[in-house]
């Protein structure tokens, strides 16, 4: 893959030149079934296009960054304009899936929204600081997908 | 049409004491803005996913707990998913539960986990008694050809 196409690849996902009336496409990781209802349900609610994935890993394969997938340039670039993970996960936690995220050439434009039921101080500044855009205290309700939409109409023009 | 209008009645009466008493709280509210026309079974569905998510949790909790040697990480990492979920779902009592029960884990107290197993599977039970109820006056009040009270 080319430098040029790379730069302008994260340019178009910053810059947000998305087409006019398209939903944004929101990757929601958790691994409890009901939470992924949830989110499903309140992102659809608020006009967004979503995938749900139950661990980092089955996450990092979607968007095209498991270490042994090839990165092309129409496979990651256009499939999502934010993920909201949950932080405790098996396996990979989210802090772990937003590392991997930030630290991928062609995603790490991509806003990360941290959820988890735990109000730790330190476990927040650690995520905000590894550049998450947002993190929110579970259950999740309509008020923080209010806010999420919020983030993502400042990213594109939705 | 007194018939639908006693049914809405109970279902106001219903709901408000569930809220009253602690069963649940204001997530499950969330949970019912959430139901519309394009998914007007949208908290029975989830509910549903709950009790059986629940009762595999519960199945599981009881094996962790009555092995020899009890893995406490094991069953925290458990009860750590039904309170999450109770939580989503605006189960408050049985989150409340859970979070004592955690802290018996974080002790590795035997005794006041087995304790918390029991108070856990007595208040999903009353829980899944009382939704049920509750769906069923719902049920009555559309067979009535009525709609449910938004409260």
């Amino acid at each position: 893959m080319d430098a040029a196409s790379n730069v302008s690849c994260s340019a178009f996902l910053s810059k947000g030149i998305m087409d006019f009336g398209e939903e944004p496409h929101v990757l929601a990781v958790d691994d409890n079934l009901i939470d992924r209802k949830l989110v499903e349900k309140l992102l659809k609610n608020s006009s967004c296009k979503v995938t749900t994935a139950e661990n980092g890993l089955r996450a990092l394969e979607y968007l095209g960054l498991r270490d042994d997938q090839e990165n092309t340039l129409n496979g990651s670039c256009s499939k999502v304009n934010m993920i909201i993970t949950d932080y405790c996960m098996p396996g990979m936690t989210g802090y772990e899936l937003l590392k991997k995220i930030k630290e991928s050439a062609i995603m790490k434009e991509v806003p990360v929204v941290i959820m988890s039921s735990e109000n730790i101080p330190t476990r927040i500044n650690k995520c905000l600081e590894e550049g998450a855009q947002m993190f929110i205290l579970k259950p999740l309700k309509q008020s923080h997908v209010k806010q999420l939409r919020g983030q993502l109409n400042k990213c594109g023009s939705f | 049409m007194d018939g639908v209008v006693q049914l809405q009645r109970q279902f106001i009466d219903y709901t408000t004491s569930l809220y009253e008493e602690k069963y649940l709280d204001e997530q499950f509210r969330q949970l019912q803005q959430l139901q519309d026309e394009s998914n007007p079974d949208f908290v029975v569905e989830v509910v549903s996913l709950f009790f059986d998510d629940s009762e595999r949790i519960l199945n599981e909790l009881a094996n962790a707990l009555d092995q020899q040697s009890v893995d406490f990480k094991r069953v925290d990492a458990l009860v750590h998913q039904l309170k999450g979920s109770s939580s989503s779902i605006g189960a408050q009592r049985i989150q409340k539960m859970c979070i004592a029960f955690r802290n018996y884990c974080e002790e590795q107290n035997i005794e006041g986990c087995l304790n918390c197993m029991q108070q856990v599977k007595n208040e999903y039970s009353l829980a899944k008694n009382k939704l049920e109820t509750l769906f069923k006056i719902e049920q009555q009040i559309l067979a009535a050809g009525g709609s449910i009270p938004v409260l």
